[in-house]
């Protein structure tokens, strides 16, 4: 069977709506173990202190923040080529949840940077194109809202989307580009000396999974909620036509 | 209560921030879906 069979809205709801309230489930158990392993069972860092609990928040929030627009930019690349709807919802559905990801990296980032680096905000290149990520949400949000032909707002969106894409890349890499900035590099890698002590990384990790599993049943059960009120939509102006020809 | 040391404030108050960001879109997403899902079963009934 081929994968665009999920395109029909029919199809794509009758195999995820099953799966949306265990996903819930999942996330909130993967979540909850991360977080109280995190919280309660791991040690103070040396340089940080008991600070270094904030990881647990920070880094997944923004792992999610960038891969939620990649996952938006997959999306509108294929509204955007075969002009399938659910897609285009998909991608609607997981703007909020990656601008709520990106808030709150950002604010859990000031408040960690406020004691650590003597200042709640720098124009740092990684910080700075997060922040330019957080208003490319706002701003796709908005778009999606501002204009009432539904195909109209899906292709705004997704071309706003790839421009995004750019600030989406750049806030992952800009430690790489730049030296001058605040942020350290990144706390995971595949190389093992990077990354931090496996006390610290084993729970960061299931807290990443957390987040993952997270996103993902909120993006299902969104994107159903979309295909929901669009169908709502189609059978108002279905009826107002009716309603039009026999007046 | 574990002791935070110097950084207690922050510490609690990045978890306070996300955690309840976190609940507060889930809640919003779980509400609208159910108000959706209602409305589309009334709009079936009625234009269906």
């Amino acid at each position: 069977m081929s994968i665009w069979s999920y395109a029909n809205p029919r199809k794509f709801l009758d195999t995820t709506a099953p799966w949306v309230p265990w996903l819930m489930w999942l996330s909130a158990v993967v979540l909850a173990v991360g977080l109280v392993w995190g919280f309660f069972f791991t040690p103070e860092a040396e340089r940080f202190g008991s600070s270094v609990k904030i990881i647990y928040l920070h880094v997944p929030s923004a792992l999610m923040a960038i891969n939620a627009w990649l996952m938006m930019l997959v999306a509108s690349l294929i509204w955007l080529i075969r002009r399938h709807h659910v897609s285009a919802l998909a991608a609607r559905a997981a703007a909020p949840v990656g601008m709520v990801m990106t808030l709150i990296a950002l604010v859990t980032g000031a408040i960690w940077g406020q004691p650590m680096w003597g200042t709640w905000w720098a124009w740092d290149p990684r910080l700075t194109s997060f922040l330019i990520l957080f208003l490319f949400y706002l701003g796709y949000i908005a778009l999606w809202a501002a204009i009432p032909d539904p195909d109209g707002a899906a292709d705004l969106t997704s071309v706003l989307c790839l421009v995004g894409s750019v600030f989406a890349i750049l806030s992952r890499y800009a430690v790489n580009f730049w030296n001058q900035g605040l942020h350290q590099g990144a706390s995971l890698s595949l190389d093992k000396q990077e990354n931090v002590a496996d006390v610290f990384w084993i729970p960061l990790l299931v807290c990443m999974a957390g987040f993952v599993l997270l996103f993902l049943a909120l993006v299902l059960l969104r994107t159903g909620t979309e295909i929901r009120a669009r169908r709502i939509e189609a059978l108002r102006n279905r009826a107002r036509r009716t309603g039009a020809v026999r007046a | 209560m574990m002791d935070l040391g110097k950084y207690a404030a922050e510490v609690i108050s990045a978890w306070g921030i996300s955690l309840a960001a976190l609940a507060g879109l889930v809640w919003w997403s779980v509400r609208r879906d159910r108000r959706v899902r209602a409305e589309l079963e009334r709009t079936e009934r009625d234009h269906g």
